[in-house]
């Protein structure tokens, strides 16, 4: 049976992400296989910590291996080639020359300020370094997609947090966000890299959000499907690191965070951030870090996040969050458990008393 | 005539890092280290949350921040005065020790190797293991499209002189492969209790978040094992038939020989005892570690900031156009003096220090059966052999410390963030010592500055002009081919670098350069 675009999207939609465990994905490898040999990509690191590319390392099903000889072709990842200096740099400048269609894959922020000269790769004939921001905009014109892969690509991430020292900006900042998907996440997760490129590969470009995540990987919250619901839903909640119960009092963002955790784990399924007894800091939200005002462990409706309503609102960049009002309820539904939780605390203090 | 040659970037490290060195007489002469990419961590830190910075020094590096974690949450339980309970401190012992198993074999097989074995003896497989027919096979394909770009990103590579012994080949390229697999397991051990890797949830002030049952023992305790084969089975035997080939390897790279190690793997909840011992060696003498010695110079480095402080009192005030400044790594100094960090440092000093038997013996016995005395371990060989036996011995020990954990006890200790405060954090990454140093003013961060391992290997010249600790350990290494400089790669990659905190700069205003006015 040949799967089509459309079987794909609904399949995927339907059974939501849970379907997309590693043997599904390893059956679309071989798919790709069969259909075309493997696309070049081109994989390209600014101010990136790499965690990006060391979480993409431990997939499991396809391999590393399996991904470098049979879904693509990876002409340049300044972490695993071989080629150093000028060698390794003759790869980029033959992708600008060369007709052959390439992915570009970029990880980490694009600095801007001062032209850009706070990351460089490589240098000119003249030995002048080239500037990130250079070759994030001659290799983008010419890719054929662009995956903005983590969050530093996609929204700007830690680097772009205020005060912003070095005008770092996302990659849909500096290229024709037409051409790009973002997959945020610090880091992003494996299966989000190999589901996209398998993707691209044999039905072209996903089904994306209005901020271009695909809505496989991104269109349910945490929240959704979050194991420690029924807690939230009772009004049960941690108060210290390892209460294994609903972490919004210890200031979890999974109310606001897209991305597919709950369904599917980390590391191989062993464990994720909520199960671990720590809340979720929404490290794939886009108010990742951002502002001073918005601490890792500051509950929601004090923490400032851009784009929720009745909060210290900054202007949303992209236009309305997807599901603000979902949320504005979700922050609304806490705050009257805990003033519940609290009254019926107190009245039983009282009972006590007496 | 000496020659200049400039290699950017270096590959296979992590981060933005890249050198120029003048080759005379088939030598380098001189050397320049340069970090090319700069971030300011410490000036956003500014004004947050003391907590956060856990989570937000993590991401410095995402191939060890469980050490960033650990320095951060070490500062933070000092500046709240409190310590973690039995269970908060050995979780994080076995998260690092995790960190510790992921990084050595992913920088031995994953990063360094493709220096010394030749990939393209797979051709000549003869076996019947899959994954090596299916690598027989692409590369096959790969070589017949004719591409420059063939088998990217294994080729092209620098002419060298790889490993001629098939089989010697054969095996590291099968162990490449299982490489990749090790590393995935150390990651899921660390995940066991940090909730996620890279970048854990798990750890904060007062201790750890996951709890501690029996599954997760086991969970964790299998996972080492089949590691601990893996060391035993083929990263020690690699390691030797490496060093056997490349004899010459031991006496290249040197460096200063002064050695600063912080000490990491705590043996009781204060911390002031730890498995591997801190200790500054300097001269050929150790001493005593004072962390009130360490201060960082930025006359070379593009910064605007006063130069000589203390990290208590660190500066960081970028300044592109800085002139004679040709890199965004500052030079850390102790005493005055540039210092090696790593698994070299951690190794002699406790082996010198004669505290931890077992390390004193398996240092002795690796030296007497490859016939070397202790002097070969200041080389490029040398820094991979003490990675090596490094982990085994963690290993073995985090076997034990699993053991101590006991569940239904506490794993954090309550706090809350003080008004006004300070503290340091003194941790080793798997690349050397690192510290974080942290004040707090009104609950919030006044000051923040992290002295990473990569500042004090891959720094640049300090206010005197004296080289870096990787600059100083290219002088003197031969190179054969100014083209195909591969030997310059196999000093720097020996060191592991980690860039993630640094960069180099141009003057956007002119084409002059680096032009670099070295006194
Ligand atoms: S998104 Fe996170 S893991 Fe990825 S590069 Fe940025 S800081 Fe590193
Ligand atoms: S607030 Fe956080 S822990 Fe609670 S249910 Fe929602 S996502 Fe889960």
């Amino acid at each position: 049976m040949r799967l089509t675009r459309r079987d794909f999207i609904k399949a995927a939609g339907g059974l939501g992400a849970a379907l997309l465990t590693s043997p599904f994905l390893s059956k679309v490898a071989e798919a790709i296989e069969r259909e075309k040999k493997n696309f070049p990509v081109i994989w390209i690191q600014g101010q990136t910590d790499a965690g990006c590319s060391e979480s993409i390392l431990n997939t499991v099903q396809p391999t590393v291996v399996d991904m470098v000889t049979d879904i693509m072709s990876l002409r340049f990842h300044q972490t695993i080639m071989a080629a150093s200096g000028h060698q390794c740099i003759s790869v980029l400048h033959e992708a600008l020359k060369s007709d052959e269609k390439f992915i570009l894959v970029v990880e980490g922020s694009v600095p801007t300020k001062d032209e850009g000269v706070y990351c460089t790769i490589g240098e000119d004939e003249n030995g002048r370094p080239i500037t990130f921001l250079k070759w994030v905009k001659e290799l983008g014109e010419k890719a054929m997609y662009v995956v903005a892969i983590g969050t530093c690509a996609t929204w700007g991430g830690i680097p772009a947090a205020e005060p912003n020292p070095t005008g770092a900006k996302p990659v849909t900042e500096i290229i024709d966000p037409k051409k790009v998907i973002n997959l945020p996440g610090c880091p992003a997760r494996p299966h989000h890299l190999v589901g996209v490129l398998a993707h691209l590969k044999l039905f072209g470009l996903p089904e994306l959000d209005s901020k271009r995540r695909p809505m496989v990987f991104f269109s349910r919250l945490i929240h959704d499907n979050c194991e420690m619901r029924p807690f939230f839903e009772k009004g049960d909640f941690a108060k210290s690191f390892g209460e294994k119960k609903c972490m919004y009092l210890l200031g979890c963002k999974g109310p606001i965070t897209y991305n597919d955790c709950p369904n599917y784990q980390w590391n191989s399924g062993l464990n994720w951030p909520i199960r671990g007894g720590s809340p979720c800091i929404g490290c794939a939200a886009e108010s990742f870090i951002g502002s001073t005002g918005n601490g890792i462990y500051m509950r929601l409706p004090e923490a400032k996040v851009p784009g929720i309503p009745g909060l210290k609102v900054k202007a949303d960049k992209f236009g309305t969050i997807v599901g603000a009002a979902t949320i504005g309820g979700i922050i609304a539904h806490a705050m009257g458990r805990v003033l519940a939780h609290k009254k019926k605390k107190e009245e039983k203090k009282v009972e006590e008393e007496r | 005539m000496a020659k200049k040659v400039v290699i950017d970037p270096i590959t296979r490290i992590e981060g933005h890092y890249s050198i120029e060195i003048e080759v005379e007489n088939g030598k380098i002469k001189d050397a320049w280290a340069r970090g090319d990419m700069f971030r300011g961590w410490e000036i956003i830190l500014k004004e947050r949350d003391p907590q956060d910075a856990i989570n937000v020094t993590q991401r410095i590096c995402g191939v060890c921040p469980v050490a960033h974690a650990m320095a951060s949450a070490r500062a933070l339980d000092a500046a709240f005065h409190i310590v973690p309970p039995d269970n908060g401190r050995i979780i994080r012992n076995l998260i690092a020790a995790g960190n510790l198993l992921h990084s050595h074999i992913l920088h031995f097989y994953n990063l360094v190797a493709l220096d010394y074995v030749d990939i393209t003896a797979i051709l000549d497989y003869k076996g019947n293991d899959p994954t090596m027919n299916n690598i027989k096979e692409w590369v096959k394909n790969e070589v017949k499209s004719g591409r420059n770009t063939a088998a990217a990103p294994f080729l092209p590579r620098y002419k060298g002189d790889y490993i001629k012994d098939k089989d010697l080949n054969l095996t590291a390229i099968n162990h490449y492969v299982k490489a990749f697999e090790m590393a995935r397991t150390a990651q899921e051990m660390i995940a066991i209790w940090g909730g996620k890797m890279p970048h854990v949830t798990g750890i904060v002030p007062g201790g750890v978040a996951e709890n501690v049952t029996a599954e997760k023992i086991a969970s964790y305790l299998y996972r080492l094992r089949k590691i601990k084969d893996f060391i035993d089975t083929c990263y020690i035997p690699d390691v030797t038939a490496v060093a056997k080939a490349y004899p010459r390897w031991f006496k290249i790279g040197a460096g200063y020989k002064n050695l600063l190690a912080y000490g990491i793997f705590e043996l009781n909840n204060e911390g002031t005892q730890t498995y591997h011992i801190p200790g500054a060696f300097i001269d050929g003498k150790l001493e005593n570690l004072d962390q009130k010695n360490i201060k960082e110079e930025v006359f070379y480095a593009k910064y605007s900031s006063p130069t000589g402080l203390h990290p208590f009192e660190g500066e960081t005030v970028p300044d592109p156009n800085k002139p004679n400044a040709y890199t965004w790594v500052k030079a850390p100094r102790y005493s005055s003096k540039p210092m090696e960090v790593g698994p070299l440092a951690r190794m002699v000093i406790t082996h010198v220090s004669g505290k931890r038997s077992e390390v004193s013996n398996l240092v002795r016995d690796t030296l007497k059966s490859l016939g070397l005395d202790v002097s070969a371990l200041f080389s490029v060989l040398g820094r991979h052999a003490c990675r090596a036996l490094e982990l085994k011995i963690i290993a073995d020990e985090a076997e034990k410390w699993l053991l101590e954990l006991k569940p239904d006890q506490p794993v954090n200790t309550k706090y809350e963030v003080p008004k006004e405060s300070e503290g340091f954090g003194l941790t080793e990454a798997q690349r050397g010592a690192l510290g974080h140093w942290i004040k707090i003013k009104d609950h919030k961060i006044e000051r923040y500055q992290c002295v990473v391992p990569s500042t004090w290997n891959c720094g640049p010249r300090d206010d005197k002009g004296i080289r870096g600790v990787i600059e100083e350990a290219l002088i003197g290494t031969p190179i054969a081919d100014p083209e195909n400089p591969i030997e310059a790669v196999r000093v720097v990659r020996s060191f592991d670098p980690c860039l993630a905190c640094a960069i180099h700069v141009i003057d956007p205003k002119t084409n002059e350069i680096r032009k670099f006015k070295v006194a």
